[in-house]
Protein backbone atom coordinates (compact mmCIF):
# COMPACT_ATOMS: atom_id res chain seq x y z
CA UNK A 1 0.00 0.00 0.00
CA UNK A 2 2.69 2.48 1.08
CA UNK A 3 4.80 1.52 -1.89
CA UNK A 4 1.93 2.10 -4.32
CA UNK A 5 1.20 5.53 -2.81
CA UNK A 6 4.86 6.46 -3.08
CA UNK A 7 4.87 5.44 -6.76
CA UNK A 8 1.85 7.64 -7.47
CA UNK A 9 3.25 10.57 -5.46
CA UNK A 10 6.68 10.19 -7.08
CA UNK A 11 5.11 10.33 -10.53
CA UNK A 12 3.23 13.53 -9.65
CA UNK A 13 6.24 15.20 -8.00
CA UNK A 14 8.14 14.90 -11.28
CA UNK A 15 5.30 16.58 -13.12
CA UNK A 16 6.31 19.94 -14.57
CA UNK A 17 3.19 21.71 -13.31
CA UNK A 18 3.90 20.60 -9.74
CA UNK A 19 7.53 21.73 -10.04
CA UNK A 20 6.34 25.13 -11.29
CA UNK A 21 3.80 25.29 -8.42
CA UNK A 22 6.57 24.66 -5.89
CA UNK A 23 8.75 27.32 -7.52
CA UNK A 24 5.96 29.92 -7.47
CA UNK A 25 5.25 29.25 -3.79
CA UNK A 26 8.96 29.57 -3.00
CA UNK A 27 9.06 32.85 -4.90
CA UNK A 28 6.09 34.25 -2.94
CA UNK A 29 7.48 33.19 0.44
CA UNK A 30 11.07 34.27 -0.08
CA UNK A 31 9.97 37.48 -1.78
CA UNK A 32 7.62 38.49 1.04
CA UNK A 33 10.12 37.68 3.77
CA UNK A 34 12.85 39.69 2.08
CA UNK A 35 10.60 42.67 1.24
CA UNK A 36 8.94 42.89 4.66
CA UNK A 37 11.32 43.22 7.59
CA UNK A 38 8.70 42.37 10.24
CA UNK A 39 8.04 38.63 10.02
CA UNK A 40 4.51 38.94 11.40
CA UNK A 41 3.45 41.27 8.60
CA UNK A 42 5.14 39.07 6.02
CA UNK A 43 3.26 36.07 7.43
CA UNK A 44 -0.04 37.92 7.17
CA UNK A 45 0.55 38.77 3.49
CA UNK A 46 1.78 35.24 2.84
CA UNK A 47 -1.37 33.86 4.46
CA UNK A 48 -3.56 35.93 2.17
CA UNK A 49 -1.76 34.61 -0.89
CA UNK A 50 -1.54 31.02 0.34
CA UNK A 51 -5.22 30.72 1.24
CA UNK A 52 -6.30 31.84 -2.24
CA UNK A 53 -3.63 30.33 -4.45
CA UNK A 54 -3.14 26.93 -2.76
CA UNK A 55 -6.84 25.91 -2.95
CA UNK A 56 -7.01 26.97 -6.62
CA UNK A 57 -3.86 25.10 -7.63
CA UNK A 58 -4.83 22.00 -5.60
CA UNK A 59 -8.36 21.66 -6.93
CA UNK A 60 -7.55 22.37 -10.59
CA UNK A 61 -4.43 20.21 -10.71
CA UNK A 62 -6.11 17.25 -8.96
CA UNK A 63 -9.13 17.44 -11.24
CA UNK A 64 -7.03 17.45 -14.41
CA UNK A 65 -4.79 14.70 -13.08
CA UNK A 66 -7.79 12.50 -12.27
CA UNK A 67 -9.14 12.73 -15.82
CA UNK A 68 -5.69 12.16 -17.33
CA UNK A 69 -5.19 9.00 -15.31
CA UNK A 70 -8.65 7.56 -16.07
CA UNK A 71 -7.30 4.92 -18.50
CA UNK A 72 -4.60 3.80 -16.11
CA UNK A 73 -7.10 3.59 -13.25
CA UNK A 74 -9.22 1.37 -15.48
CA UNK A 75 -6.28 -0.98 -15.97
CA UNK A 76 -5.63 -1.00 -12.23
CA UNK A 77 -9.30 -1.72 -11.53
CA UNK A 78 -9.15 -4.75 -13.83
CA UNK A 79 -6.78 -6.25 -11.22
CA UNK A 80 -8.03 -8.03 -8.08
CA UNK A 81 -8.47 -4.92 -5.94
CA UNK A 82 -11.41 -3.07 -4.40
CA UNK A 83 -12.50 0.13 -6.10
CA UNK A 84 -12.50 2.20 -2.94
CA UNK A 85 -8.89 1.25 -2.31
CA UNK A 86 -7.83 2.42 -5.75
CA UNK A 87 -9.54 5.79 -5.31
CA UNK A 88 -8.08 6.27 -1.82
CA UNK A 89 -4.56 5.40 -3.03
CA UNK A 90 -4.92 7.88 -5.88
CA UNK A 91 -6.16 10.52 -3.41
CA UNK A 92 -3.34 9.83 -0.97
CA UNK A 93 -0.77 10.01 -3.78
CA UNK A 94 -1.96 13.37 -5.11
CA UNK A 95 -2.49 14.88 -1.66
CA UNK A 96 0.92 13.71 -0.48
CA UNK A 97 2.66 15.14 -3.54
CA UNK A 98 0.92 18.52 -3.28
CA UNK A 99 1.53 18.71 0.49
CA UNK A 100 5.23 18.02 -0.08
CA UNK A 101 5.33 20.72 -2.77
CA UNK A 102 3.69 23.14 -0.31
CA UNK A 103 6.08 22.22 2.49
CA UNK A 104 9.05 22.93 0.24
CA UNK A 105 7.54 26.11 -1.21
CA UNK A 106 6.17 27.66 2.00
CA UNK A 107 7.13 25.45 4.96
CA UNK A 108 10.91 25.69 4.49
CA UNK A 109 11.05 29.50 4.03
CA UNK A 110 8.75 30.01 7.04
CA UNK A 111 10.93 27.80 9.24
CA UNK A 112 14.08 29.42 7.86
CA UNK A 113 12.86 32.86 8.90
CA UNK A 114 12.02 31.55 12.35
CA UNK A 115 8.36 32.54 12.23
CA UNK A 116 7.53 30.50 15.36
CA UNK A 117 4.07 29.26 16.33
CA UNK A 118 2.30 31.61 13.95
CA UNK A 119 4.41 30.33 11.08
CA UNK A 120 3.69 26.72 11.98
CA UNK A 121 -0.03 27.54 12.08
CA UNK A 122 0.20 29.04 8.61
CA UNK A 123 1.93 25.90 7.32
CA UNK A 124 -0.68 23.66 8.97
CA UNK A 125 -3.47 25.79 7.50
CA UNK A 126 -1.96 25.48 4.04
CA UNK A 127 -1.55 21.71 4.39
CA UNK A 128 -5.20 21.36 5.44
CA UNK A 129 -6.36 23.62 2.60
CA UNK A 130 -4.44 21.39 0.17
CA UNK A 131 -6.01 18.18 1.48
CA UNK A 132 -9.54 19.64 1.57
CA UNK A 133 -9.37 20.94 -2.00
CA UNK A 134 -7.90 17.69 -3.35
CA UNK A 135 -10.88 15.93 -1.73
CA UNK A 136 -13.32 18.41 -3.31
CA UNK A 137 -11.59 17.86 -6.67
CA UNK A 138 -12.22 14.11 -6.39
CA UNK A 139 -15.87 14.71 -5.62
CA UNK A 140 -16.26 16.72 -8.82
CA UNK A 141 -14.15 14.39 -10.95
CA UNK A 142 -16.08 11.22 -10.07
CA UNK A 143 -19.40 13.02 -10.58
CA UNK A 144 -18.78 14.43 -14.07
CA UNK A 145 -17.78 12.13 -16.92
CA UNK A 146 -16.76 15.08 -19.09
CA UNK A 147 -13.39 16.67 -18.32
CA UNK A 148 -14.49 20.22 -19.22
CA UNK A 149 -17.49 19.97 -16.87
CA UNK A 150 -15.28 18.60 -14.10
CA UNK A 151 -12.79 21.47 -14.41
CA UNK A 152 -15.68 23.95 -14.56
CA UNK A 153 -17.11 22.52 -11.35
CA UNK A 154 -13.69 22.76 -9.69
CA UNK A 155 -13.36 26.43 -10.65
CA UNK A 156 -16.87 27.23 -9.43
CA UNK A 157 -16.16 25.60 -6.06
CA UNK A 158 -12.94 27.56 -5.67
CA UNK A 159 -14.58 30.81 -6.76
CA UNK A 160 -17.37 30.23 -4.25
CA UNK A 161 -15.16 29.47 -1.25
CA UNK A 162 -12.45 32.01 -2.05
CA UNK A 163 -14.62 34.99 -2.99
CA UNK A 164 -18.41 34.59 -3.14
CA UNK A 165 -18.84 33.13 0.33
CA UNK A 166 -17.12 36.04 2.06
CA UNK A 167 -19.06 38.56 -0.01
CA UNK A 168 -22.33 36.91 1.05
CA UNK A 169 -21.17 36.89 4.65
CA UNK A 170 -20.44 40.61 4.47
CA UNK A 171 -23.84 41.20 2.93
CA UNK A 172 -25.50 39.40 5.83
CA UNK A 173 -23.43 41.33 8.35
CA UNK A 174 -24.20 44.64 6.70
CA UNK A 175 -27.95 44.06 6.46
CA UNK A 176 -28.34 42.74 9.98
CA UNK A 177 -25.85 45.05 11.62
CA UNK A 178 -28.42 45.95 14.31
CA UNK A 179 -28.40 42.39 15.64
CA UNK A 180 -25.72 40.63 17.69
CA UNK A 181 -24.46 38.33 14.93
CA UNK A 182 -21.02 37.40 16.25
CA UNK A 183 -21.98 33.85 17.23
CA UNK A 184 -23.96 33.30 14.03
CA UNK A 185 -20.97 34.42 12.00
CA UNK A 186 -18.82 32.01 13.93
CA UNK A 187 -21.11 29.15 12.89
CA UNK A 188 -21.32 30.37 9.28
CA UNK A 189 -17.54 30.52 9.09
CA UNK A 190 -17.42 26.78 9.70
CA UNK A 191 -19.18 26.35 6.34
CA UNK A 192 -16.10 27.53 4.47
CA UNK A 193 -12.83 25.59 4.85
CA UNK A 194 -10.73 28.55 3.70
CA UNK A 195 -12.32 30.79 6.34
CA UNK A 196 -11.75 28.20 9.08
CA UNK A 197 -8.05 28.06 8.23
CA UNK A 198 -7.86 31.85 8.02
CA UNK A 199 -9.55 32.30 11.42
CA UNK A 200 -7.27 29.79 13.07
CA UNK A 201 -4.21 31.65 11.86
CA UNK A 202 -5.38 35.23 12.16
CA UNK A 203 -6.71 35.04 15.73
CA UNK A 204 -3.20 34.18 16.88
CA UNK A 205 -1.84 37.33 15.30
CA UNK A 206 -1.99 40.92 16.49
CA UNK A 207 -4.06 41.76 13.44
CA UNK A 208 -7.05 40.16 15.18
CA UNK A 209 -7.29 43.32 17.27
CA UNK A 210 -8.36 45.17 14.13
CA UNK A 211 -11.39 42.94 13.64
CA UNK A 212 -13.57 44.64 16.23
CA UNK A 213 -16.14 42.78 18.23
CA UNK A 214 -16.32 39.73 15.90
CA UNK A 215 -12.59 39.43 16.20
CA UNK A 216 -12.89 39.36 19.97
CA UNK A 217 -15.57 36.63 19.82
CA UNK A 218 -13.48 34.54 17.44
CA UNK A 219 -10.44 35.03 19.59
CA UNK A 220 -12.28 33.97 22.69
CA UNK A 221 -13.74 30.94 20.91
CA UNK A 222 -10.43 29.77 19.48
CA UNK A 223 -8.49 30.57 22.65
CA UNK A 224 -10.21 27.73 24.53
CA UNK A 225 -9.20 24.14 23.85
CA UNK A 226 -12.82 23.32 23.02
CA UNK A 227 -13.08 25.92 20.24
CA UNK A 228 -9.76 24.85 18.84
CA UNK A 229 -10.87 21.23 18.67
CA UNK A 230 -14.17 22.21 17.01
CA UNK A 231 -12.33 24.24 14.35
CA UNK A 232 -9.93 21.39 13.63
CA UNK A 233 -12.75 18.85 13.46
CA UNK A 234 -14.66 21.10 11.06
CA UNK A 235 -11.59 21.35 8.84
CA UNK A 236 -11.05 17.57 8.94
CA UNK A 237 -14.73 17.02 8.12
CA UNK A 238 -14.27 19.26 5.08
CA UNK A 239 -11.67 16.77 3.85
CA UNK A 240 -13.34 13.54 4.93
CA UNK A 241 -16.93 14.22 3.85
CA UNK A 242 -16.31 15.00 0.14
CA UNK A 243 -13.90 12.07 -0.04
CA UNK A 244 -16.45 9.67 1.50
CA UNK A 245 -19.13 10.80 -0.95
CA UNK A 246 -16.64 10.48 -3.84
CA UNK A 247 -15.84 6.87 -2.82
CA UNK A 248 -19.55 6.05 -2.69
CA UNK A 249 -20.15 7.43 -6.17
CA UNK A 250 -17.01 5.78 -7.53
CA UNK A 251 -18.03 2.36 -6.18
CA UNK A 252 -21.27 2.41 -8.17
CA UNK A 253 -20.03 4.04 -11.31
CA UNK A 254 -19.58 2.59 -14.82
CA UNK A 255 -16.06 3.15 -16.05
CA UNK B 1 -14.90 -20.67 -16.84
CA UNK B 2 -17.09 -17.69 -17.63
CA UNK B 3 -20.86 -17.95 -17.50
CA UNK B 4 -23.06 -15.05 -18.54
CA UNK B 5 -26.82 -15.12 -18.06
CA UNK B 6 -29.33 -12.75 -19.70
CA UNK B 7 -26.89 -9.89 -19.37
CA UNK B 8 -28.20 -6.45 -20.32
CA UNK B 9 -26.74 -2.98 -20.04
CA UNK B 10 -28.16 0.36 -21.00
CA UNK B 11 -26.60 3.79 -20.64
CA UNK B 12 -29.55 6.10 -20.11
CA UNK B 13 -31.78 5.49 -23.13
CA UNK B 14 -29.14 3.70 -25.17
CA UNK B 15 -29.11 -0.05 -25.00
CA UNK B 16 -25.52 -1.28 -25.18
CA UNK B 17 -26.17 -4.98 -24.53
CA UNK B 18 -29.29 -7.09 -24.29
CA UNK B 19 -30.07 -10.73 -23.61
CA UNK B 20 -26.53 -12.07 -23.68
CA UNK B 21 -26.32 -15.66 -22.47
CA UNK B 22 -23.03 -17.47 -22.89
CA UNK B 23 -20.83 -20.22 -21.56
CA UNK B 24 -17.11 -19.86 -22.28
CA UNK B 25 -14.72 -22.68 -21.42
CA UNK B 26 -11.03 -23.33 -21.03
CA UNK B 27 -9.08 -23.90 -24.23
CA UNK B 28 -11.31 -21.62 -26.27
CA UNK B 29 -9.91 -18.61 -28.05
CA UNK B 30 -12.89 -16.45 -28.80
CA UNK B 31 -12.89 -13.81 -31.49
CA UNK B 32 -15.36 -11.18 -30.32
CA UNK B 33 -16.32 -9.24 -33.40
CA UNK B 34 -18.93 -6.76 -34.51
CA UNK B 35 -19.26 -3.27 -35.93
CA UNK B 36 -18.27 -0.14 -33.98
CA UNK B 37 -20.62 0.45 -31.08
CA UNK B 38 -21.94 -3.12 -31.10
CA UNK B 39 -21.14 -3.55 -27.41
CA UNK B 40 -17.88 -5.50 -27.55
CA UNK B 41 -15.98 -3.35 -25.07
CA UNK B 42 -19.05 -3.06 -22.81
CA UNK B 43 -19.29 -6.86 -22.69
CA UNK B 44 -15.61 -7.16 -21.74
CA UNK B 45 -16.02 -4.43 -19.11
CA UNK B 46 -19.01 -6.27 -17.62
CA UNK B 47 -16.84 -9.36 -17.19
CA UNK B 48 -14.13 -7.24 -15.55
CA UNK B 49 -16.61 -5.50 -13.25
CA UNK B 50 -15.76 -2.08 -14.68
CA UNK B 51 -19.31 -1.68 -15.94
CA UNK B 52 -22.22 -2.67 -13.71
CA UNK B 53 -24.88 -4.65 -15.63
CA UNK B 54 -28.45 -3.34 -15.69
CA UNK B 55 -29.73 -6.92 -15.56
CA UNK B 56 -28.38 -10.45 -15.65
CA UNK B 57 -25.28 -11.93 -14.10
CA UNK B 58 -21.70 -12.84 -14.86
CA UNK B 59 -19.83 -15.67 -13.11
CA UNK B 60 -16.10 -16.19 -13.40
CA UNK B 61 -14.91 -19.60 -12.19
CA UNK B 62 -18.13 -19.87 -10.20
CA UNK B 63 -17.75 -16.50 -8.48
CA UNK B 64 -20.37 -13.85 -9.29
CA UNK B 65 -18.70 -10.71 -10.66
CA UNK B 66 -21.23 -8.38 -9.02
CA UNK B 67 -19.98 -7.17 -5.65
CA UNK B 68 -16.72 -9.15 -5.81
CA UNK B 69 -13.23 -8.22 -6.86
CA UNK B 70 -11.15 -11.25 -5.87
CA UNK B 71 -12.16 -13.20 -9.00
CA UNK B 72 -10.12 -10.80 -11.12
CA UNK B 73 -6.94 -12.60 -10.03
CA UNK B 74 -7.95 -15.17 -12.68
CA UNK B 75 -8.00 -12.55 -15.42
CA UNK B 76 -5.31 -10.73 -17.36
CA UNK B 77 -6.56 -7.66 -19.22
CA UNK B 78 -5.08 -5.69 -22.06
CA UNK B 79 -7.01 -2.46 -22.69
CA UNK B 80 -7.65 -0.89 -26.08
CA UNK B 81 -5.73 2.28 -25.21
CA UNK B 82 -2.82 1.93 -22.84
CA UNK B 83 -2.14 5.22 -21.08
CA UNK B 84 0.24 5.20 -18.14
CA UNK B 85 1.49 7.75 -15.61
CA UNK B 86 3.92 9.89 -17.62
CA UNK B 87 6.80 9.95 -15.20
CA UNK B 88 6.76 6.29 -14.14
CA UNK B 89 9.43 3.98 -15.43
CA UNK B 90 8.43 0.78 -17.22
CA UNK B 91 9.90 -1.21 -14.34
CA UNK B 92 7.81 0.77 -11.86
CA UNK B 93 4.59 0.15 -13.77
CA UNK B 94 5.23 -3.61 -13.75
CA UNK B 95 6.13 -3.46 -10.06
CA UNK B 96 3.02 -1.41 -9.26
CA UNK B 97 0.69 -3.97 -10.82
CA UNK B 98 2.64 -6.76 -9.09
CA UNK B 99 2.12 -4.99 -5.76
CA UNK B 100 -1.59 -4.59 -6.42
CA UNK B 101 -2.03 -8.25 -7.33
CA UNK B 102 -0.34 -9.27 -4.10
CA UNK B 103 2.30 -11.78 -3.13
CA UNK B 104 0.46 -14.82 -4.39
CA UNK B 105 0.52 -13.45 -7.95
CA UNK B 106 4.21 -12.64 -7.85
CA UNK B 107 5.00 -16.34 -7.48
CA UNK B 108 3.76 -17.54 -10.84
CA UNK B 109 4.97 -15.06 -13.35
CA UNK B 110 5.41 -15.47 -17.04
CA UNK B 111 7.96 -12.92 -18.17
CA UNK B 112 8.20 -14.47 -21.65
CA UNK B 113 6.91 -11.42 -23.46
CA UNK B 114 9.44 -9.10 -21.78
CA UNK B 115 12.23 -10.99 -23.50
CA UNK B 116 10.34 -11.55 -26.74
CA UNK B 117 9.52 -7.86 -27.12
CA UNK B 118 12.99 -6.77 -25.96
CA UNK B 119 11.52 -4.68 -23.14
CA UNK B 120 14.61 -5.10 -20.92
CA UNK B 121 16.21 -2.25 -22.81
CA UNK B 122 13.44 0.22 -21.99
CA UNK B 123 12.88 -0.86 -18.35
CA UNK B 124 14.44 2.36 -17.00
CA UNK B 125 12.67 4.67 -19.44
CA UNK B 126 9.74 6.79 -18.38
CA UNK B 127 6.39 5.94 -19.90
CA UNK B 128 5.93 9.26 -21.72
CA UNK B 129 9.11 8.70 -23.70
CA UNK B 130 7.83 5.44 -25.19
CA UNK B 131 6.24 5.14 -28.61
CA UNK B 132 2.62 4.02 -28.92
CA UNK B 133 3.70 0.57 -30.09
CA UNK B 134 6.08 0.09 -27.18
CA UNK B 135 3.37 1.11 -24.75
CA UNK B 136 1.14 -1.48 -26.41
CA UNK B 137 3.87 -4.07 -25.77
CA UNK B 138 3.92 -3.08 -22.10
CA UNK B 139 0.13 -3.55 -21.97
CA UNK B 140 0.39 -7.01 -23.54
CA UNK B 141 3.20 -7.99 -21.17
CA UNK B 142 1.11 -6.93 -18.17
CA UNK B 143 -1.85 -9.03 -19.32
CA UNK B 144 0.26 -12.21 -19.55
CA UNK B 145 2.68 -11.46 -16.70
CA UNK B 146 0.87 -13.21 -13.86
CA UNK B 147 -0.03 -16.28 -15.89
CA UNK B 148 -3.81 -15.93 -15.38
CA UNK B 149 -6.14 -18.68 -16.70
CA UNK B 150 -8.32 -16.13 -18.51
CA UNK B 151 -7.06 -13.44 -20.87
CA UNK B 152 -9.12 -10.53 -22.14
CA UNK B 153 -7.46 -8.64 -24.97
CA UNK B 154 -9.16 -5.55 -26.39
CA UNK B 155 -7.72 -4.77 -29.85
CA UNK B 156 -4.33 -6.23 -28.95
CA UNK B 157 -2.70 -5.99 -32.36
CA UNK B 158 -3.63 -2.43 -33.35
CA UNK B 159 -0.44 -0.38 -33.43
CA UNK B 160 2.02 -3.26 -33.19
CA UNK B 161 4.68 -3.74 -35.85
CA UNK B 162 4.49 -6.98 -37.91
CA UNK B 163 7.20 -8.71 -35.89
CA UNK B 164 5.58 -7.93 -32.54
CA UNK B 165 2.21 -8.82 -34.01
CA UNK B 166 3.43 -12.31 -34.94
CA UNK B 167 5.10 -12.75 -31.54
CA UNK B 168 1.88 -11.85 -29.75
CA UNK B 169 -0.25 -14.14 -31.93
CA UNK B 170 2.20 -16.98 -31.31
CA UNK B 171 1.91 -16.31 -27.58
CA UNK B 172 -1.88 -16.32 -27.74
CA UNK B 173 -1.93 -19.59 -29.71
CA UNK B 174 0.39 -21.34 -27.24
CA UNK B 175 -1.55 -20.10 -24.22
CA UNK B 176 -4.77 -21.33 -25.79
CA UNK B 177 -3.23 -24.76 -26.36
CA UNK B 178 -2.23 -24.79 -22.70
CA UNK B 179 -5.93 -24.65 -21.85
CA UNK B 180 -6.47 -20.96 -21.16
CA UNK B 181 -9.58 -19.08 -22.08
CA UNK B 182 -8.81 -16.14 -24.33
CA UNK B 183 -11.20 -13.45 -25.53
CA UNK B 184 -9.99 -11.10 -28.25
CA UNK B 185 -11.72 -8.24 -29.97
CA UNK B 186 -10.29 -6.93 -33.17
CA UNK B 187 -11.30 -5.24 -36.39
CA UNK B 188 -8.38 -6.84 -38.16
CA UNK B 189 -10.03 -10.14 -38.99
CA UNK B 190 -6.93 -11.56 -40.64
CA UNK B 191 -5.17 -11.35 -37.26
CA UNK B 192 -7.90 -13.45 -35.67
CA UNK B 193 -7.78 -16.10 -38.40
CA UNK B 194 -4.65 -17.75 -37.05
CA UNK B 195 -5.62 -17.80 -33.40
CA UNK B 196 -9.40 -18.01 -32.93
CA UNK B 197 -11.22 -21.26 -32.25
CA UNK B 198 -14.66 -19.71 -31.90
CA UNK B 199 -16.41 -16.61 -33.17
CA UNK B 200 -18.85 -14.48 -31.19
CA UNK B 201 -20.60 -11.91 -33.34
CA UNK B 202 -22.33 -8.94 -31.72
CA UNK B 203 -24.56 -6.45 -33.46
CA UNK B 204 -26.38 -3.58 -31.78
CA UNK B 205 -25.82 -5.18 -28.40
CA UNK B 206 -27.31 -8.53 -29.40
CA UNK B 207 -25.58 -11.82 -29.94
CA UNK B 208 -25.95 -12.75 -33.63
CA UNK B 209 -24.13 -16.06 -33.35
CA UNK B 210 -21.55 -17.92 -31.28
CA UNK B 211 -20.07 -20.82 -33.22
CA UNK B 212 -16.77 -22.57 -33.69
CA UNK B 213 -14.64 -21.23 -36.49
CA UNK B 214 -14.43 -24.69 -38.07
CA UNK B 215 -18.18 -25.08 -38.29
CA UNK B 216 -18.59 -21.57 -39.71
CA UNK B 217 -16.03 -22.30 -42.39
CA UNK B 218 -17.84 -25.49 -43.29
CA UNK B 219 -21.22 -23.74 -43.36
CA UNK B 220 -20.06 -20.98 -45.68
CA UNK B 221 -17.44 -22.95 -47.63
CA UNK B 222 -14.95 -20.16 -47.13
CA UNK B 223 -11.57 -20.44 -45.46
CA UNK B 224 -10.81 -16.88 -44.41
CA UNK B 225 -12.62 -15.34 -41.45
CA UNK B 226 -13.20 -12.09 -43.33
CA UNK B 227 -14.90 -13.99 -46.18
CA UNK B 228 -16.91 -16.06 -43.72
CA UNK B 229 -18.26 -12.92 -42.06
CA UNK B 230 -18.95 -11.25 -45.42
CA UNK B 231 -20.93 -14.34 -46.48
CA UNK B 232 -23.01 -14.35 -43.34
CA UNK B 233 -23.75 -10.63 -43.56
CA UNK B 234 -24.87 -11.05 -47.19
CA UNK B 235 -27.07 -13.97 -46.29
CA UNK B 236 -28.79 -11.97 -43.57
CA UNK B 237 -29.48 -9.03 -45.86
CA UNK B 238 -30.84 -10.60 -49.06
Amino acid sequence: MKKIISFVAGDILRNRTVLAYTAVLLLFSLGLFSLEPRPEKALLSLMNIVLVFVPLASIVFSTIHYYNSAEFMELVLAQPVARSRVLLVEFAGIALALVLAFLVGVGLPVLWHGAGTKGILLVLGGVMATVVFVALAFLGAVTFRDKAQGIGFALILWFFFALVFDALLLLVLYNFSEYPLERAVLVLTMLNPIDIARMMIITRMDAAALMGHSGAVFREFLAGAWGWVVAWLALLAWGAAPLAVAVRIFNRKDL
Amino acid sequence: MIRIESLAKSFGRNTALSEITLQLSAGQCIALIGPNGSGKTTLLKCILGLVKPSAGEVWVNGIPAAGNWGYREHIGYMPQVGRYPDQMKVRQVLELIRQIRGREAARHTDAGLIGAFGLEEVMSQRMHTLSGGTRQKVSATLAFLFDPPILILDEPTAGLDPVANELLKEKIRRQCERGKLIIITSHILSDLDDVATDVLFLQEGRMQFFKSLASLKEETREDRLSRVIARIMQREKP
